[in-house]
């Protein structure tokens, strides 16, 4: 039987993925869970016993204002790519077949470019005497230069440029997706564009607006190269948080269990994705 | 009771510089099933769309009962469609499916559940008003998307090839329901299909269609026993064509001479003159296969046979290289009866069954054209 001939290679693949899965994905996880849940020590980093005081110092009023600074940016990182991503999205899956696929190429190539070189890129152009601020003292804008860089502006700016394509992809998949009969089919049944959109256009694409979010919100709250190099001192990031207690305090416990909280709240986002595909029914109709 | 409804006045639409529809004259009537018939392209479904608002003539005007909708868009017409795919939203219930159109018009939530309700009672989906769309056949499908249109109560109910995707038992159930719908709503019905068929068995009027023009407006029976011209003839049914030329004329028949046979024939309704080449139209089942020593008919021999059920269709290659389709009926006295292949027969037919037309220019490729082998989906 052929089934009896693939047994082999199925096998081999699916040792393959799950090992993959396993050493790459689940392990690392469990390592950064078992850690979050023991005490700190100076020379090995870690040592018991398990403690969840981890967990409470994280409730610190300090790293609270952490956390909600970059929760903050990272949401209003979320909605201004949701702003300029969602009309992008529709007018890309509006024209033709190949001009899609030109636009869509051209979005992907500045992953070309490692995001750390573009950031600083991106701090050339937002210095005092960068790209920006001397063409608008050269066309007579402005008299003084602003202070673009070292802002929250400046950081949000950052993470916007980065993350969009992450926004505009998923999006621009629901948009294709969304079949050009059901709007006509609105308007044929009486209602205007606002009501198609409100009615028809949004429902149908809230599963890519939330997996945007999803590609969007967390990334941005660990981002800390950005914060680091646009952001100065007082902009951190959850990412910041993390990467500080690792690489200068040395609490590694303490670092793992940030880290777990972000990984719960892409859980929590994750399942209302899922729920939402769900309630469409997914394909069909 | 004949009370025209819509009129197209002069209606052209012209796409990236290709005629779609030229200068188009249409009368619909109140209340009738008009069908909208004609190959790939030939500007059906753009005739569809015009009606329902979703493209605007280049020239020309549509009236609805005496008001001028030529620029309306298609939320401000008073009539509704039912799409090829069937359109359904996908995110909503078949309830809030057939409710939408009402929710826009703002009517109070009672009176939204009682016509939703009475709409599914029509299409018997009583019981799946809770279902999403893709928990449902493409039959039940196909019914919520009528149900969601006629539930508005519109003048005009346009149908784009809704039956197209469904497969043969279900579509002849629908179309049984549809003419049932149609009966018991009273509304006007403007069906697209190329499925020449479908046409002629659902339709008060057949409007055939062709390159954007007109070609035969009429009812089922005209279209099929008088088609207007060769394009007609061709396209709806299949058509034997014998070439003849007019030998004498009297006041109510003419001799026609077929292939060296001189046939008296009913004198046509076009002008006709002595020497004039026509062509003598017979439908398959109007053919007679004789046995090869009766005293008429030409002679030839059975090439291809085809058993159809309750027809036998048989290809007969006359002497002169014609060829000839014959669709006999299976008789109670010889039910065993068949052809061999290369049987020799006489081939005639009952004088006043034919169909006369004169010669057209570019006729041959109206002959040529393989007008019947198009694919099903995707018109225009």
């Amino acid at each position: 039987m052929t089934k009896g001939a693939r047994q082999p290679f199925r096998t081999a693949v699916l040792i393959l993925v799950w090992g993959w899965l396993l050493m790459l994905v689940l392990a690392p996880n469990l390592l950064v869970v078992g850690t979050s849940v023991l005490s700190r020590d100076p020379a090995e980093f870690i040592r018991l016993p398990f403690t969840l005081d981890n967990y409470i110092r994280l409730m610190d009023p300090l790293y609270l204002d952490v956390f909600l600074h970059s929760l903050y940016m990272a949401a209003v990182t979320t909605i201004c790519c949701l702003i300029i991503g969602y009309p992008f999205a529709w007018a890309l899956s509006r024209v033709s077949k190949r001009r899609q696929t030109l636009l869509v190429f051209l979005l992907i190539v500045p992953f070309w470019t490692n995001s750390l070189v573009r950031t600083y890129a991106l701090k050339l152009l937002l210095a005092t005497n960068g790209l920006i601020n001397n063409a608008l003292l050269a066309i007579g804008v402005i008299d003084e230069p602003l202070t673009l860089l070292y802002t929250e502006l400046a950081v949000i700016i950052g993470l916007v440029y980065l993350l969009l394509p992450f926004m505009i992809l998923p999006l621009y998949s629901v948009f294709d997706d969304l079949r050009d009969e059901l709007l006509l089919a609105s308007h044929d049944l009486g209602a205007g564009r606002w009501s198609t959109f409100v009615h028809v256009v949004v429902p149908l694409t809230l599963p890519g607006v939330l997996a945007g979010v999803l590609l969007v919100l967390l990334p941005a709250m660990g981002m800390f190269y950005v914060a680091d190099v646009l952001g100065g001192s007082r902009n951190l990031l959850v990412g910041n948080v993390i990467k500080n207690q690792f690489l200068d305090a040395r609490d590694w416990p303490f670092g793992a269990a940030a880290s777990v909280l972000l990984t719960v709240a892409m859980a929590v986002l994750l399942f209302a994705h899922r729920l939402s595909r769900r309630r469409l029914g997914e394909e069909g109709g | 009771m004949t009370q025209t409804l819509l009129s197209l006045r002069n209606v052209s639409k012209q796409f990236d510089g290709k005629t779609v529809l030229d200068a188009l004259d249409l009368d619909i009537q109140d209340g009738e099933f008009l069908t909208l018939l004609g190959p790939s392209g030939c500007g059906k479904t753009t005739l569809l769309r015009l009606l329902g608002g979703f493209e605007h003539p280049d020239s020309g005007t549509l009236v609805l009962s005496g008001e001028d909708i030529t620029a309306k868009p298609p939320e401000h017409r008073p009539l509704n469609t039912v799409f090829q795919h069937y359109a359904l939203f996908p995110h909503m219930t078949v309830f809030d499916n057939v409710a939408y159109g009402l929710k826009m018009e703002k009517r109070p939530a009672d009176e939204i559940r009682q016509r939703v309700s009475e709409a599914l009672a029509l299409v018997q989906l009583d019981d799946f008003a809770r279902r999403k769309p893709h928990q449902l056949s493409g039959g039940q499908q196909q019914r919520v998307a009528i149900a969601r249109a006629v539930v508005k109560r519109p003048k005009l109910l346009l149908l784009d090839e809704p039956l197209s995707a469904l497969d043969y038992k279900l579509r002849r159930t629908m179309q049984i329901e549809l003419k049932r719908l149609q009966r018991e709503l009273g509304i006007t019905f403007v069906f697209v299909t190329h499925d020449q068929e479908e046409a002629l068995s659902m339709s008060d009027r057949v409007v055939v269609l062709k390159d954007g023009k007109v070609q035969q407006l009429g009812t089922p029976r005209e279209i099929y026993e008088r088609p207007a011209n060769l394009f007609t003839a061709r396209f709806v049914g299949e058509t034997n064509f014998f070439p003849g030329v007019v030998s004498r004329i009297d006041d109510e028949h003419i001799a026609v001479d077929v292939q060296g046979l001189l046939r008296h024939l009913r004198k046509p309704t076009f002008d006709v003159r002595v020497g004039q080449p026509v062509h003598v139209l017979l439908r398959p089942e109007d053919i007679r296969v004789l046995e090869p020593t009766a005293d008429h008919g030409f002679t030839g021999k059975v090439i291809e046979r085809n058993y159809k059920g309750s027809t036998l269709d048989s290809l007969i290659r006359l002497d002169s290289g014609q060829e000839v389709l014959a669709s006999e009926f299976f008789d109670e006295d010889d039910p065993t009866f068949d052809y061999r292949l290369g049987e020799p027969v006489r081939v005639s037919w009952v004088d006043g069954w034919e169909w006369l037309l004169p010669e057209e220019l570019n006729e041959a490729e109206v002959l040529s054209d393989d007008l019947n082998a198009e694919a099903p989906a995707g018109d225009d």
